[in-house]
């Protein structure tokens, strides 16, 4: 027997709030009025009011809107609800009691624009922050301003090029190149080029390192301002020759950018700063915990050597004696780059996920994280195709190679995992692996969860030989099946209108 | 198996150039248009722009990826597949036909010499697993 999906019954599928419209319903009731009713053509001038008495906007009560959100709400999926192994972006557990200390009064009714003597508490809890990261990073200068992983890259790379201008006076300008990995994050060649330079790609090896002739020729041309590395890189391997790496681009008189997205893999255990690395942005939202997705906010904090710090962001949570201050007296600064000081609450959530784990507790963190990809990847190694040797360290990446022969490509695997009740790893990235699939455990999935997930890849590599179809229109499970993802991008409807009341309908 | 016309010479990066004179069309390769899956937006350089041989000129959008389009000769464009706005899947449907990409008026038209026939492609295509 087949299931037929009813489109208008709530618990299988929710129309557009539109649809729901009855004219004259309205979700509020107003006291009588009591004093006398002004003319609305004398108060409001014409070229202000619409004109078409809110035609097309939805009339429901207040019961319609309440339900018509919240269930849409249960068709999303998130971290509270199971395994989100999101290759690259780091969607560990976001605990409970950040959100306790987030909350605190004293720092939810705090106005940005409050006096310092009234915000200490604030200040010491950024300045405590950026002395944690230091620490943590082993690099001393720390902005805690950028409001995500992007703009901390490209505030990264505006430091250099600031270092650049003042070292070298006008030679600065012969020296813009950006030297990038070729399987890194696209936002590193965007941030370089948004701050001047021109990047160069460098290749990688057979084991998925940095080549390092190639790196070496590319600082013979001259002209290299920097480098922007990912550590481990993208395809979740650690870049063992790291101190050689940061040498050999000192040495061409650049300066290293580490992207921090990978730092789940090292925080507790190695530090960028004692590799030779001279400016890294962390991702709170990613590392320490702090909720994302759906797109914020984010907090990309930036930490430097003694050498850039001058060049910082301003202000800067500053400390004489016991008393905390804002100093944007910094000549050399680039300037903002962010209102205010950027995303507050995530600083409160990510030093409440650091003091509550300490020192020790953040070291098994992320040994537990590269266990949990490894423990991965040994299960799943004769089952997918995994392009490099080397021991993975938090991710791992496999590729369809194994599947193709059934038809089977790396995008109806990940949809089949939403038949098993698993977020789909990220695909198609990093786009040196062909049909890539980088899975991303986290630390906080324990061994039944890693189980289960190997287990439904399992299944899905089995389905994939004996019942393609099932796995080609995956997913089955969800509300609505496979979207047709080609022609959304290619003719995406963004907004309803009145003359789309069909739509739905009539597909 | 890809489908290679003979009378078209290929790039390295699974660009095709068609010879007209000085000026070169220069589209994507059934093997490229494939491995990238469907393509969703094409961003293209502007008539007049010059550029260098296996410069950047644009990009191609598919729901798999963004990837860079490089010139195979130097030049100047004097003509973009604007019909490609409209339509990006005759990328997929006609790569060499409706989903050509741009005319360029080359400074060298000897350039072409150094690309890849549809034999040789068909080789590197093979060497590439």
């Amino acid at each position: 027997m087949s299931i037929t999906k009813v489109t208008q019954h709530p618990t299988q599928n929710e129309g557009l709030i539109f649809e729901r419209s009855q004219t004259g319903r309205v979700g509020y009731r107003l006291p009588k009025l009591d004093v006398e009713a002004a003319n609305i053509d004398e108060i409001i001038p014409a070229e202000l009011r619409r004109g078409d008495g809110l035609a097309d906007v939805p009339e429901v009560s207040e019961v319609d809107v309440i339900r018509h959100f919240t269930r849409i709400s249960t068709w999303n999926y998130s971290i509270d609800l199971g395994m989100y192994p999101l290759g690259s972006c780091t969607m560990k557990y976001n605990s409970r009691l950040n959100e306790k200390v987030a909350r605190i009064g004293g720092y939810t009714n705090l106005h940005p624009l409050a006096p310092e003597e009234e915000s200490q508490g604030a200040l010491e809890l950024m300045y405590r922050l950026q002395e944690d990261l230091a620490e943590i990073t082993g690099l001393p200068g720390v902005s805690l301003q950028p409001a995500a992983g992007a703009q901390g890259e490209m505030t990264g790379v505006m430091l250099i090029r600031a270092l650049l201008d003042k070292r070298d006076g006008e030679a600065s300008k012969d020296r813009r190149v950006m030297l990038i990995p070729e399987s890194a994050h696209g936002t590193n060649p965007a941030s370089a080029a948004l701050a001047g330079f021109t990047v160069k790609a460098i290749r990688a090896n057979e084991d998925g390192l940095t080549d390092m002739d190639h790196l070496r020729e590319l600082c013979d041309q001259g002209g290299v301002a920097g480098l922007m590395l990912t550590n481990p890189n993208t395809v979740g391997i650690f870049e063992t020759n790291i101190k050689e790496i940061c040498e050999t681009i000192h040495n061409a008189g650049g300066l290293v950018y580490m992207d921090g997205a990978n730092m789940n893999a090292l925080v507790g255990v190695a530090r960028p700063g004692d590799m030779g690395v001279d400016v890294i942005h962390l991702n709170l939202h990613k590392t320490f915990s702090t909720p994302h997705g759906g797109g914020g906010p984010g907090c990309g904090p930036c930490c430097c050597t003694a050498e850039l710090a001058e060049f910082l962001p301003v202000p800067r949570v500053e400390k004489t004696g016991e008393r905390y201050h804002l100093n944007y007296e910094l000549p050399n600064s680039i300037g903002r780059v962010k209102a205010f000081f950027g995303n507050f609450g995530m600083m409160i959530r990510a030093l409440s996920y650091i003091y509550t784990h300490g020192a020790e507790g953040l070291r098994e963190a992320t040994e537990t994280a590269v266990l949990n990809a490894r423990y991965v990847a040994h299960e799943l190694k004769d089952t997918y195709h995994m392009p490099f040797e080397a021991d993975c360290m938090h991710e791992a990446v496999f590729s369809h190679k194994h599947q193709t022969a059934a038809g089977v490509h790396t995008l109806d695997i990940a949809k089949r995992l939403i038949d098993y009740g698993f977020h789909p790893p990220t695909i198609y990235f990093p786009l040196v692996v062909e049909g890539a699939m980088l899975i991303e455990p986290t630390e906080s999935v324990g061994r039944a969860d890693l189980d289960a997930f190997v287990d439904a890849m399992k299944h899905i590599d089995r389905e994939a030989r004996e019942t393609p179809e099932l796995v080609l229109g995956a997913p089955h499970s969800t509300r609505i099946g496979r979207l047709d993802e080609a022609t959304a991008a290619r003719r995406p409807v963004l907004r309803w209108r009145p003359d789309m009341e069909s739509l739905g309908k009539s597909a | 198996m890809s489908n290679i016309p003979e009378n078209l010479k290929y790039s390295k990066d699974h660009e095709w150039v068609s010879v007209d004179g000085d000026v070169a069309t220069i589209g994507i390769t059934d093997y490229a248009q494939s491995s990238l899956g469907d393509v969703v937006y094409v961003d293209f350089p502007r008539a007049g722009d010059k550029f260098a041989t296996h410069e950047a000129f644009g990009s191609v959008e598919s729901v798999k990826a963004v990837s860079e389009i490089f010139t195979p000769v130097a030049g100047e464009v004097t003509e973009v597949n604007e019909g490609l706005n409209d339509a990006p899947e005759s990328v997929n449907n006609e790569p060499y036909g409706e989903g050509w990409m741009v005319k360029v008026k080359m400074d060298n038209p000897g350039e072409t010499d150094a690309l890849m026939t549809s034999a040789e492609y068909e080789d590197y295509l093979s060497s590439q697993g």
